[in-house]
């Protein structure tokens, strides 16, 4: 049997990398920050798994994929930015599960428990990373277009529409993955830092991308050694781990 | 010139916002013609050319000719270099949307006069704004379009290097077996290259060679106001 210290090493090494990489694309987008709200949209669903004692995962994904569906919804039909309207309805889902979360496991919902994640957990991490990695590989050049401009994405055939549902789904899942280790309260960290690092040391596409990926990991595999020698909850030291790497990137930003 | 017409359109309505923004319009454009739209800002020439490209919806007709095989290479208007700065993306990466292969790559970029292969690692952010603009059309050239949209290729741009990007632009024309659909403000560019014009504000308010449309009694028509245009006769 695998110890919990090499199934959290390799969950957060698979969630970190995916989530880093993909949040270099959502950074191109200027959507990096609704990476926050959906977090908080997993909250009433981590709130429920805690409540009935299934795992967290299914629970966040699932008020997530509700509140996606809502917000992509939205979009076509009120053309308002992506941002505005995840604010919209990730407030309600906060609210929601405040009125439904037990105080005595509130923080594991907040921020994580690295310690309860089980081989299952470690499985489902491997594989929806390895998906969500592939999938972005494969439209990360349409995205980068249509954020370039939708029309020219549009003449040159990529379907707008199918990418950005796409998209939607892959930060979704990755969320939702996320909340095991961070909890909803830190979901957006792991998107945006290891991104903004990553920008702060490349210029071209591939260096960015791959860049934020490798920070993903590296931040993972720092903050839970930490966590292992000081004791301190992982999430919280995996955010202060990339940060750290933002304050280095700052010496070597070119433009 | 072949007298085949590339596209036709007919009874065209667009509507924005519940605004009519294009009313019955209808025109042909043939083959390896260079059609301009001209009239004044908020006449519809954006939106005309977007309905054209179906990257909107619209009542009426619009019939290319052999539409699974046409190529279309689009200039948009107002695609500024801060968009790139946004982006850590080379020139070459932005290139690699359309074309693999490095070689035709900097082939184009030479033809279009960024002969410097040093180029490719560059941010278009950073590129001036004339070499920003060349890059772009660089980039709608590349992979043998047969029909191109330039909307306002050289907003921005001084006039040296308007008329450098618009000698650029006739010779591919010349060159290759295009036809081009341009909109743009300059009425010496419009007299000196445009194979025919449609004068538009919502409707088509004239249509023709240049030299015959291009009137005194028309450009009022068209803007509203009393236009001195002058003829250059070399």
């Amino acid at each position: 049997m695998f110890s919990q210290f090499i199934l959290s090493l390799i969950t957060v090494i698979f969630i970190g990398g995916a989530a880093g990489y993909l949040g270099s694309l959502m950074l191109t987008k200027r959507m990096a920050l609704i990476g926050g709200p959906l977090g908080h949209l997993a909250l009433p669903g981590a709130a429920l798994a805690l409540l009935y004692h299934f795992n967290i995962f299914w629970g966040a994904l699932g008020t997530i994929v509700i509140g996606a569906v809502i917000i992509w919804l939205l979009e076509i039909k009120t053309k308002l930015p992506m941002e505005a309207l995840t604010g919209l309805v990730f407030a309600a889902g906060v609210a929601l599960s405040f009125l439904i979360l037990p105080v005595s496991q509130a923080e594991e919902a907040l921020i994580g428990d690295i310690s309860k994640i089980s081989l299952i957990d470690t499985i489902l991490a491997v594989i929806l990373g390895i998906i969500v990695f592939l999938i972005i590989k494969k439209i990360y050049s349409k995205m980068i277009l249509s954020g370039i401009s939708e029309d020219l994405a549009k003449v040159e055939g990529v379907n707008v529409k199918k990418y950005n549902l796409i998209y939607l789904a892959s930060i979704a899942l990755i969320v939702a993955l996320e909340v095991k280790i961070v909890g909803g309260l830190l979901t957006v960290a792991m998107l945006v830092i290891p991104a903004s690092a990553s920008n702060n040391f490349g210029r071209t596409l591939s260096y960015y991308s791959f860049g934020a990926l490798a920070i993903g990991i590296i931040s993972a595999i720092f903050g839970l050694l930490l966590f292992k020698l000081t004791g301190f909850s992982a999430g919280p030291l995996i955010i202060l781990s990339s940060t750290f790497i933002f304050l280095i990137s700052l010496i070597f930003k070119k433009r | 010139m072949p007298e085949n017409s590339i596209l036709k359109v007919k009874n065209l309505n667009v509507e924005l916002d519940d605004e009519k923004i294009i009313e019955n319009l209808s025109f042909k454009v043939k083959e390896r013609e260079i059609f301009t739209i001209l009239g004044p800002n908020g006449a519809g020439k954006t939106t005309l050319f977007r309905a054209l490209l179906g990257l909107i919806s619209y009542q009426g007709e619009i019939s290319w000719t052999s539409p699974e095989s046409l190529k279309i290479g689009y200039l948009p208007e107002r695609l500024s270099r801060s968009k790139f700065k946004e982006i850590p993306i080379s020139v070459k990466e932005f290139f690699k949307f359309k074309e693999s292969s490095d070689e035709k790559i900097l082939r184009m970029l030479k033809l279009v006069g960024l002969e410097n292969p040093k180029i490719l690692e560059k941010d278009p952010g950073n590129l001036s704004s004339g070499q920003f603009q060349r890059m772009l059309i660089g980039w709608s050239l590349i992979g043998n379009p047969q029909v191109l949209f330039f909307d306002e290729p050289t907003a921005g741009i001084d006039i040296g290097g308007e008329e450098t990007i618009y000698s650029l632009l006739h010779k591919f024309w010349e060159e290759r077996n295009l036809t081009i659909l341009l909109i743009t403000h300059d009425l010496n560019i419009v007299y000196k290259y445009s194979t025919n014009v449609l004068c538009l504000n919502k409707k088509a308010i004239c249509s023709g060679l240049p030299k015959e449309i291009l009137t005194p009694e028309n450009l009022e028509k068209l803007y509203g106001t009393e236009i001195k245009f002058y003829e250059h006769t070399h």
